[in-house]
């Protein structure tokens, strides 16, 4: 019986797992953290149709619990090796696990936004991340710097992605969408407050995100600023002062706000560019290079080995359910009748 | 002739057939960088000659851009060279040379 291993447990990975047990593959599923899909429980509501991330984390788990599936949480894969046994699978502590292919799906990371200093992530409380704001949203607790209800909150884009000076080129193609989605939040539970997201472009790009936008514009009066934010500085009173300008209007702009929300962007995990280098599949920017984006987007260069998901690009959950079941199709296409892996 | 109380105004439409690009050309050859400019006004926004004056640097380099040179070289007279807009451009255009570049252009060095 043919044996696959999949590193990393979040959405692409279990989706694969239960695509492959579903066709009579053994899979064995490694998580690093103690329990599976630790970025999507991160969420409280996923763009477009506000579902709750629970329900699909739920979902997800629950496809777990099949013949076939075998789970192995708070095991880091830290090195993979192919021998003439098939490939084998090594953590820290000299456990070492046998399959006949692997599929790499260790995901992303968000970008540290104490990296970009003069936006004060880290320096002042009332500077908070796209990671925080969702946390709130999720608590059902929006609070500002010194627990108070904010009345003004600032979102910016862009942070960690488009940006030469911490060398992301890339656009990280989520945040767009989500300052939207959380502006909304945001209203939905304080109408009084006044939200405001600063942009360079909004790339409103997947099926009903640009509907997302019209309503953020419409039904909620979101104000939209065309500018980056150059500084944030807090004031006495633990607010934020924020310095940029409207490029539309050509003026410089300041504003004090109560919380500056910094949407950062993806970049690959620790796992995803360690086994990358290991493996010689590294591409861009530490995330894995698959053999053609636009026909073997699952397959890298070395025969056996996989890819899947945000440890190849930034991704939403919608892509990352299709790569997913689009990686075990890849898999199960190089099984040949024997159920094995044979010649390429 | 009678002055009827009214003129016509010359059109204030930007007219791409009639820019003259070649100076932005000519640019783009001293200093490269430029050309990755998605206007952010990141520049502008920390400049220090900007918050008391109209001096406007991206303002200024998307003149350059479409060709409308004629009035900035007393423009750019405002800049006082500090570099802050070098340091915060999220593209890595290096800002400071380039005005050093646009000034020396427009007065034919």
């Amino acid at each position: 019986m043919t044996t696959v291993a999949i590193v990393g447990a979040g959405v692409a990975g279990i989706e694969a797992a239960s695509v492959l047990a579903a066709h009579g593959v053994k899979v064995k599923l490694f998580e690093k953290e103690a329990s599976v899909l630790g970025n999507l429980r991160s969420k409280a509501f996923l763009f477009p149709n506000f579902q709750a991330s629970d329900q699909i984390v739920d979902s997800l788990t629950a496809k777990l619990l099949v013949d076939g599936i075998e789970t192995i949480t708070a095991m880091e894969i830290v090195d993979i090796k192919h021998t003439s046994d098939g490939w084998h699978l090594s953590d820290n502590k000299n456990h070492d696990y046998l399959a006949d292919a692997v599929l790499v799906s260790t995901g992303y990371k968000v970008f540290d936004a104490a990296r970009k200093e003069e936006l004060g992530y880290g320096i002042y409380k009332g500077v908070i991340t796209s990671l925080d704001m969702e946390a709130m949203i999720k608590a059902d607790k929006l609070v500002n710097a010194v627990n108070a209800t904010p009345r003004k909150i600032a979102f910016l884009q862009c942070v960690g992605s488009r940006d030469e000076k911490v060398g992301n080129h890339y656009c990280s193609k989520v945040c767009c969408v989500t300052a939207v989605k959380q502006a909304i939040e945001v209203k939905k539970r304080l109408p009084q407050c006044e939200v405001t997201i600063f942009y360079m472009d909004l790339r409103m790009w997947g099926q009903g995100f640009e509907e997302m936008y019209r309503t953020a514009q419409e039904q909620y009066k979101i104000n939209f600023v065309r500018g980056r934010i150059s500084e944030a500085a807090a004031t006495f009173d633990g607010r934020i002062q924020l310095k940029s300008e409207d490029t539309l209007l050509g003026l410089p702009l300041k504003m004090t706000t109560d919380l500056l929300v910094l949407m950062v962007g993806m970049e690959p995990s620790e796992g995803t560019v360690n086994l990358g280098k290991k493996c010689s599949i590294c591409g861009d920017y530490g995330f894995i290079q698959s053999t053609n984006p636009h026909l073997s987007d699952n397959t890298t260069a070395i025969d056996g080995l996989f890819v899947a998901g945000t440890a190849k690009r930034p991704m939403t959950v919608q892509d990352c359910v299709n790569d997913g079941r689009s990686a075990a199709l890849a898999i199960l296409s190089r099984i040949d009748t024997t159920g094995n892996l044979g010649a390429e | 002739m009678k002055d009827f109380g009214f003129a016509i105004e010359k059109p204030r439409a930007l007219d791409l057939d009639k820019a003259d690009r070649n100076l932005y050309v000519r640019l783009l050859k001293r200093e490269p960088s430029f050309a990755r400019c998605f206007q952010c006004g990141m520049c502008s926004a920390t400049c220090s000659a900007r918050n008391f004056t109209d001096y406007n640097i991206r303002r200024i380099h998307t003149l350059m851009r479409q060709g409308q040179t004629q009035e900035l070289d007393a423009m750019l007279q405002k800049c006082m060279l500090c570099g802050k807009c070098t340091l915060v451009c999220p593209r890595g255009v290096n800002l400071r040379h380039l005005i050093i570049q646009m000034r020396k252009l427009l007065n034919n060095e």
